[in-house]
């Protein structure tokens, strides 16, 4: 069992929690990922690892409500605990020879691409960060974004807070303006990663993308995770779990992503309604 | 007295009744109807049978106590071996192995000790109170990685000896492919757990979550004061056929397929994690795996459940009696055959329909037999101009897997061959010093009772190693 040493809400429908797990603390760097279960009988889901304190052996996590699992797991206290908690999964974030990296994040990716901009910043590049919200009264992490980039920019598509429009808007004027960024990192909902590589692909600069497919596992074992990249006009089969969760934006496909990633919405949207009514009937 | 030819019947459930649930098939023998299997045994000199057995289990010695109803001494008799009987007696190809050399079977159908052996198990499992003494420490401690059949046959030999032995097992349950792969209805997840319970009766601790590779390496295990760690972290990733159509909805490889309705639980009612019930269905491959799958699919309610394969029933690599079953059970064989392409639904006029991107069917090539390939087998070849289309909606990809990289990734100085399998020599020592392997990470995907006794002889040779410590 795995304690919620604390909790804390970021928006309406995000929530912050430091989860005790040494082992994982030690190990996890930026980019990776741990898979939980709530409870006994509980669903596996993939949260990415959003910190951690090696000292207190703790681990952060954040993670927005958006079904059946991450309500039940958002219904849990500090001090109570986690069924499962096992990682670190997947492959660090590459940081190696990137001394000029723009992080591009949307919605609740930018818990994810938090950390790998402070790991950027700890490592002494030059981070341009670029976070994107739908409106203003869901924004997070601001003040951590500002505190490791040398220039940020907060987006949001009604112009409630920050630059009105979405995050490819300033990341075209910049790469127009001629900046040369070694790396262009985005995490956040697959089509507006889709569309940052479009924005990035005349100016030529590598953009790697951080994949969340449907995972059972994580451990390289079941195939789920699997997505197709297009490698020197072939078709290649990889796996986010063990190969991933980052890729190279060029060789995804991410419409066939997107697709499997809505295999099971009627489900999803089944349960998730089931639990809000268990949680209705308890308060 | 004259033998009777014919090995006594398994009870089972009547077919059109276990098709829809997933309680056991073979429901085990009675002590009246073991006592008369046991008789059956000659208690020959030559003792064929045990040689037979990867593990050698004292096979006629055990049926001896059969024959007199000393059930319990039989299990002792089956313990001193197997740190799993009740799975063994239920998943062994016993046809292959120890029944397959009895001197009985020259003449008549040999003696069934698979189902002896389970009856034995059972009875123990549900009639002793006993429980397991714990041996005496030795003071060595040995790492164990992963909790499948070779990992649990390693820990159980090590600890019968002594050992202070540690499983780390990546997923949340103890088990490996017993409770991810091989479904309810073959083997009942309350034996595996029961078998997990008796080896940490003996002392062995257990840590799930724990991925080695990623939390702990194996680095890492030896300055935690491991003196040897014994790798048996299974198959790995599914293969594909790389055709087109692999990545609709509706396309799973067995491992994910199996491992959602067993080790997730989605064949129950109202299950966490879902799968795709109902409609028709077709496994790809003849393995063990495959039957497996497509049982599970017919019992999850599909109306109907192809098995497409491209050699023919002769080659079929699935125990004869799980093909037998799946056959009475109602699911369709189209051996012979080969899929092209996977299609998909795809509504041009609305891009929104919810069924696009689904899985509508399978082309599929129809194929003969040539002349034999280096496996031995006869090479299927196409038959020109023989393609067709099958409505499915659920595709089910059951060819194999590839070992996993996370090991090998992490450990430096441990050789692998071309297809990923760690080597080892006849021993099971690596190339690593003091690292063992075996089981499916070392071979590519078998049986449960080779990775057994692949965990026997680790087992032995880091007592032989420690104890001249």
């Amino acid at each position: 069992m795995y304690k919620i040493v604390s909790k804390k809400p970021l928006n309406a429908t995000v929530t912050q929690m430091e989860i005790d797990a040494p082992l994982v603390a030690k190990k996890a760097k930026p980019g990776q990922f741990v898979i939980l279960r709530v409870d006994e009988e509980g669903e596996r889901i993939p949260l990415t690892v959003a910190g951690t304190n090696p000292e207190k052996g703790t681990v952060k996590i954040i993670f927005q409500i958006v079904g059946a699992t991450t309500e039940r797991l958002n219904h849990k206290n500090e001090g109570e605990f986690l069924q499962d908690f096992v990682g670190p999964l997947g492959v660090a974030t590459h940081t190696e020879g990137i001394k000029k990296v723009c992080i591009v994040g949307g919605g609740v990716g930018c818990a994810i691409a938090m950390p790998v901009a402070q790991e950027f910043h700890r490592l002494g590049a030059d981070v341009t960060s670029i976070i994107g919200f739908r409106s203003k009264d869901i924004v997070i992490l601001e003040e951590e974004f500002n505190e490791c980039s040398n220039k940020m920019v907060l987006m949001c598509d009604d112009g409630s807070y920050g630059r009105q429009g979405n995050v490819t808007l300033p990341l075209k004027e910049m790469l127009e303006a001629g900046e040369k960024f070694d790396q262009i990192i985005t995490i956040g909902p697959l089509i507006m990663m889709k569309f940052v590589v479009e924005t990035a692909k005349p100016f030529n600069i590598p953009v790697s993308v951080s994949m969340n497919p449907i995972m059972i596992d994580g451990t390289g074992m079941c195939g789920c995770c699997r997505l197709t990249l297009h490698q020197d006009g072939k078709n290649v089969t990889k796996f986010a779990c063990v190969d991933g969760p980052d890729f190279n934006g060029y060789e995804v496909d991410f419409d066939e992503a997107m697709s499997r990633n809505r295999m099971y919405m009627d489900f999803e949207r089944h349960a998730y309604e089931e639990t809000c009514n268990l949680f209705k009937g308890v308060e | 007295m004259a033998i009777i030819p014919n090995k006594h019947e398994m009870p089972v459930q009547d077919p059109k009744v276990r098709a829809h649930n997933f309680n056991e098939v073979a429901l085990g023998y009675t002590a009246e109807i073991a006592i008369e299997e046991a008789n059956r045994c000659l208690n020959c000199k030559n003792r064929p049978c045990v040689a037979g057995c990867p593990v050698n289990i004292h096979i006629p010695e055990f049926i001896a106590q059969v024959k007199e109803g000393n059930f319990e001494e039989a299990y002792k008799i089956i313990n001193q071996n197997s740190s799993l009987p009740a799975v063994c007696g239920r998943v062994c190809p016993q046809e292959s192995q120890c029944e397959k050399v009895c001197t009985v079977g020259i003449r008549f159908e040999p003696v069934g000790i698979g189902r002896l052996e389970r009856f034995v198990a059972d009875y123990h499992n549900d009639n002793s109170k006993e429980l397991a003494e714990i041996p005496e420490s030795n003071g060595h401690k040995v790492a164990i990685v992963g909790s499948g059949p070779s990992g649990l046959t390693c820990a159980g030999d090590l600890a019968k000896k002594g050992y202070k032995v540690t499983v780390y097992e990546a997923l949340h349950t103890a088990g490996g492919v017993l409770v991810y792969g091989i479904p309810e209805f073959r083997l009942p997840k309350k034996i595996v757990a029961k078998e997990v319970e008796t080896l940490k009766q003996l002392g062995v601790d257990i840590e799930t979550n724990v991925v080695i590779g990623r939390t702990l390496t194996i680095d890492e295990l030896f300055d935690m004061g491991f003196e040897a760690v014994f790798v048996g972290s299974g198959a790995g990733l599914p293969n594909f056929m790389n055709i087109p159509g692999e990545s609709l909805k509706g396309v799973y490889s067995a491992n994910e397929f199996l491992t959602r309705s067993n080790l997730m639980k989605s064949y129950l009612d109202d299950p966490v994690t879902p799968i795709m019930k109902g409609g028709k269905v077709a496994v790809v491959g003849g393995g063990n795996v495959a039957m497996d799958a497509a049982r599970t699919a017919l019992r999850l309610g599909a109306e109907k459940v192809y098995i497409v394969y491209r050699r023919s029933l002769e080659e079929l690599p699935a125990r004869k009696e799980e093909v037998e079953h799946a056959m009475e059970e109602g699911i369709e064989f189209l051996l012979l055959h080969n899929p092209l392409e996977i299609l998909g639904y795809n509504n041009e006029e609305d891009p929104k329909d919810p069924k696009n991107g689904f899985v509508k069917g399978m082309k599929c090539i129809k194929m003969e037999l040539g002349e034999p390939d280096a496996s031995g087998r006869r090479r299927p070849v196409p038959i020109e101009g023989s393609e067709f289309e099958i409505a499915v909606d659920t595709v089910i990809m059951s060819i194999g897997t590839s070992p996993n990289p996370l090991i090998k990734d992490t450990t430096k100085g441990l050789e692998v061959n071309s297809h990923g399998g760690i080597i080892v020599n006849e021993d099971g020592l690596t190339s690593r010093e003091n690292v063992y392997a075996g089981g499916d990470a070392v071979t590519g995907a078998a049986t449960v009772i080779s990775a057994m006794g692949a965990g026997k002889l680790a087992a032995k040779s880091i007592d032989e190693y420690l104890s001249k410590r």
